[in-house]
């Protein structure tokens, strides 16, 4: 038995020992696979269970109130465009860096044909960043984002701008939902390299309790809700 | 009135669990504690057996010792229909940690477990059994209640003492801030880490003096005595009582660490 | 033996006690330590209050862990095999000597020169910097705090908020001294300015980095992820910049579902930090897939047992559902009085005070679940529901049978329930006592000073007993028939 393997083995039997059972009790196999299969649901709290519009209202109010800039944009030209002024407000260069995310690059973009573009992973010079969120929770604010081609993890930590776009279709009342979305995207029992819950920008307040924005990550966090 | 007297009345019979403390420091409370019982329908005794719940050796780790202690309180007491004491702290010990004590003993089991059902804390003793939420006392003074942790934490009890001040003429209660924090007492504790001890009450006291009141009453004499202590050396004419004096009506004598009146 | 590396000194009873005068008498510390109390319990409260469903969520936490520990070898299993069929490696390490060969034979692998870390309380368990350093590795903690410390060569005093018990200013001195090449008369006075240089001297490290190396604070099985939750971003950038991500987590950590993450997900920030959430929550599922335009090529997890199965079968058991959260250390006196680094250990508060004798045996920590009023705070705020003053209470029997606490103390203990079991004794003792205390307190009423009473009477007042006992005294009315 390779040393690997021994310390496996070691680890496993003194927990087997400790709980005086052995490895081979189909009761315990079975109630282990079946809380595997089912995956029960826990409380869910009712600020997530609202209506469709209530949901997109808290995810918005949670947003804000988490550091992050909310702009709300009806049709694709708007959404567009609020991504145009969010570089211009903040006096940022008129570049933006993407991934290969289809919804993204199907926008109307001649709508503002001043924008640079990058494609893929970031870079450590770029400045901003557009990803698209494949789901988001209302209960907290939180978006998630899924690693890949389509949207790099790097476009949400590397760049000291982020732009979120979610369409408002795709926003849920809790985690548990945008799970289930997951699963029914990329499988059961399986998830992409990375997904993360972004919920404002990059804080830290490890100095004297006192917040400030942009420790790593980026320093501003924008959402544009499309729908 | 005997066992026999007090059934044919129809009045509970209530062993008073007196505590270590009442006993040496302060009888007075012990006194206003049966004088609240009474007044509330009870019939008290006070079995001459008893000694102390065994809290310092249990929470110093000799269990075999808390065991001991802890059965010749089981032997007084079961033949009560209630054990009332005047501390958060000792009526915790008895609810709270008897039972768990005793499990392992075949003989006392189940007898801590009935004890335990039947323990309780004075004030809330009062409000929640005996139904007796108002006293005919007054007290012209300016309050704050101290929630001593095995009361507040192990018994729940924070309504039962403000309800029954709250009927107390003359008297106005104030909380002070983070009046459920501990006051450093904690038994050995305030001995064997001192300073530390020392710290946390002088935290109270800062937040008993902020709240400008003139009396601190409080359900527990270990915190009593170590917040009386805080104070007079810091020479604050600040009043520390038992509630259960106030409540009683009991309160005319010199406060917690004052052979005279103070202020 | 010890399985501790972290933290500084030992919890010795010299070195506590020690500590925790140093402490108390440091002003500057003790006005840090407000933080403490004043931030995290008001902002706890609040997240608890605008969440009606907290103390629900917190029994189907308890019951998620319970269940979990009872089947934990089943789970690792099951973990471990979601974990290589997305092609990633799982390493059982049965202790922290094991652990740190461990992640370092992968960083050899890897031809690592520099390793970031995200913030892990089991690496620094482990001792694992110093291996990798002396081997020759570059180490760079990112986590704010964490740089600080690493700066500064010492611990972490809270083990969500390294740093808590230090200024600006002294964070300013340490970059000062610390972050070479940078011009000398640079403003370092503000927070801002402060965050701001660590973000620029970090993200070389971030760029330049060949492993990343995170804890975690969940392990999921159904899907074979290790969960992170930041606020500052730089867990995210240390596991997905580097070609080679390594998870150090200890065996207890695993949970069952995505389901399960979540509720304990709503319990944790709200606990520690009062946040809803944190800024990042991330889920990571083994190395970069096909199509993938970044993250790491390896994917490493490292399990720890380093005394958590021997935990599993103790009366220490529900310690192992602890979160980390630091609730307990936010509420507790003793915690707001001393701050971390008098408990000499890496883990301080209740939840260190339960962890380090087991980790480190109980002749190395005795003070730490002596030194506790049992206020019982600490199991109050827990979001696991940890009973930890009974299980402070349980290594004092454990220490009392080992007959370790001073003769002095055990001498009176012993003589003390000699009399508690003789009430003729107890009572006649108090007769004699009690009436003499009164006398010799006289006008005054209680003591400034009195023999045997030094450890009371050096700081507080003692109160004087009124004078007879109550049982002398029910007994005279008794006989006297006035009851």
């Amino acid at each position: 038995m390779s040393t690997l393997d021994q310390d496996r083995a070691t680890v496993l039997s003194r927990i087997r020992i400790a709980l005086g059972v052995t490895g081979a009790d189909g009761a315990r196999e079975a109630a282990v696979a079946d809380r595997l299969r089912r995956h029960p649901r826990g409380t869910i709290p009712a600020r997530g269970l609202q209506s469709a519009e209530a949901g997109i209202a808290l995810l918005e109010a949670m947003l804000a109130s988490q550091g992050a800039e909310v702009t709300r944009a009806r049709t694709p030209e708007v959404a567009v465009r609020a991504i145009a002024d969010t570089l211009r407000v903040h006096e940022l260069p008129l570049r933006l860096r993407m991934g290969n995310d289809p919804l993204l690059h199907a926008l109307p973009w001649d709508a503002a044909l001043e924008l640079e573009w990058r494609f893929g992973a970031a870079e450590a010079e770029d400045r901003a960043a557009l990803s698209r969120a494949v789901a988001a929770a209302a209960e907290t604010g939180s978006l998630f984002l899924v690693s890949g081609g389509d949207n790099p993890t790097t476009l949400a930590f590397l760049p000291e701008t982020h732009i979120i776009l979610i369409r408002a279709g795709d926003i849920v009342g809790c985690y548990e939902e945008a799970f289930d979305r997951l699963r029914t995207a990329f499988g059961v029992g399986t998830l992409p390299r990375a997904v993360t819950m972004i919920s404002g920008p990059s804080r830290t307040a490890d100095i004297e309790q006192i917040i400030v924005r942009g420790a790593h990550g980026p320093k501003r966090l924008h959402v544009v809700v499309l729908g | 009135m005997t066992t026999e007297a007090a059934a044919t009345r129809g009045r509970p019979l209530v062993g008073l669990f007196v505590t270590c403390l009442v006993d040496l420091f302060r009888p007075s409370v012990g006194f206003a504690a049966i004088k609240l019982l009474e007044d509330a329908g009870a019939c008290v005794e006070v079995p001459e057996s008893q000694t102390c719940c065994g809290q310092p050796a249990y929470n110093s780790g000799d269990r075999g010792q808390a065991k001991a202690i802890a059965r010749r309180v089981v032997e007084s007491f079961e033949r009560f229909d209630y054990v009332v004491a005047p501390s958060g702290s000792c009526a915790g010990m008895l609810k709270a940690h008897y039972p768990e004590l005793l499990a392992d003993d075949p003989s006392f089991a189940a007898r801590a477990r009935a004890l335990a059902a039947k323990s309780y804390e004075l004030t809330s003793f009062l409000v929640e059994v005996l139904h007796f939420a108002a006293v005919d006392a007054s007290f012209a003074a300016s309050v704050t209640y101290h929630d001593s942790c095995s009361g507040l934490r192990e018994l729940k009890v924070r309504d039962a003492p403000r309800r029954l001040l709250a009927s107390v003429a003359d008297l106005t209660l104030t909380e002070m801030e983070e009046t459920e924090v501990c006051c450093g007492f904690g038994g050995a504790f305030s001995v064997k880490y001192p300073d530390i001890a020392n710290a946390i009450v002088e935290a109270k006291a800062r937040n008993i003096v902020k709240s400008g009141v003139n009396c601190v009453l409080a359900g527990d004499l270990g915190c009593l005595l170590h917040i009386a202590g805080k104070l007079a050396r810091e020479d604050r004419a600040i009043e520390c009582r038992h509630v259960a004096e106030v409540l009683a009506g009991m309160a005319e004598g010199p406060a917690i660490g004052h052979a005279r009146k103070i202020g | 033996m010890s399985r501790m590396s972290g933290g500084s000194d030992d919890a010795s009873p010299q070195s506590f006690k020690e500590g925790a005068s140093r402490a108390l008498a440091d002003a500057k510390l003790q006005r840090a330590l407000l933080n403490v109390k004043r931030g995290f319990i008001a902002k706890r409260a609040l997240a608890k209050s605008k969440l009606p469903e907290f103390d629900q969520l917190r029994d189907e936490g308890r019951a998620i862990k319970d269940h979990t520990l009872a089947h934990l070898d089943l789970y690792l299993e099951a973990y471990e095999r979601k974990v290589i069929g997305c092609g990633g490696s799982v390493h059982f390490a049965p202790s922290a000597a094991d652990a740190r060969d461990i992640v370092l034979r992968l960083c050899q692998d890897a031809g690592a020169h520099l390793v970031t870390k995200g913030k892990s309380m089991v690496s620094e368990e482990i001792g694992l910097n110093p291996h990798l350093e002396a081997a020759g590795v570059e180490v760079a903690e990112t986590d704010l705090g964490e740089h600080i410390i690493q700066i500064r060569g010492e611990g972490p005093s809270h083990i969500i908020a390294p740093v808590i018990h230090l200024n600006k200013e002294d964070i300013a001195e340490d970059f000062a001294r610390a972050h070479r090449g940078l011009p000398q008369g640079r403003s370092l006075a503000t927070v801002q300015d402060l965050v701001a240089e660590a973000r620029a001297v970090l993200r070389e490290k971030f760029l330049g980095a060949d492993v990343g190396i995170t804890g975690a604070n969940l392990l999921i099985a159904e899907t074979g992820s290790s969960v992170i939750v930041t606020n500052e971003g730089n867990g995210d950038l240390t596991q997905t910049l580097p070609r080679m991500h390594i998870v150090i987590a200890s065996i207890e950590k695993i949970v069952p579902t995505l389901e399960d993450a979540c509720t304990i997900l709503r319990l944790l920030a709200r606990s520690g930090t009062g946040q809803e959430i944190t800024t990042y929550t991330t889920f990571a599922t083994g190395p970069a897939r096909a199509g993938d335009s970044d993250g790491p090529r390896q994917y490493h997890v490292v399990l720890l047992d380093n005394g958590r199965s021997e935990m599993l079968g103790s009366e220490f058991r529900d310690m192992l559902r602890c979160i980390r959260c630091g609730a307990c250390l936010n509420h507790c006196p003793v915690y707001g009085a001393i701050g971390g680094h008098a408990y000499g250990s890496l883990y301080p508060g209740p939840m260190g005070a339960v962890l380090t004798p087991a980790l480190a045996g109980i002749d190395h920590a005795r003070d730490l679940p002596s030194a506790s009023s049992f206020c019982g705070r600490c199991e109050e705020v827990c979001p696991m529901a940890i009973p930890l003053p009974s299980l402070m209470r349980k290594w004092r029997e454990r220490d009392f049978e080992r007959g370790d606490p001073p003769l002095a103390q055990r001498l009176a203990l012993k003589l003390w329930a000699f009399a508690a079991k003789r009430p003729r004794l107890y009572h006649g003792l108090g007769g004699v006592v009690a009436p003499l205390l009164a006398r010799l307190a006289g006008a005054q009423g209680r003591f400034r000073s009195l023999p045997f009473a030094g450890a009371w009477t050096g700081t507080r007042d003692l109160p004087a007993p009124e004078g007879k006992t109550f049982h002398e005294l029910y007994r005279e009315k008794t006989r006297s028939g006035m009851r």
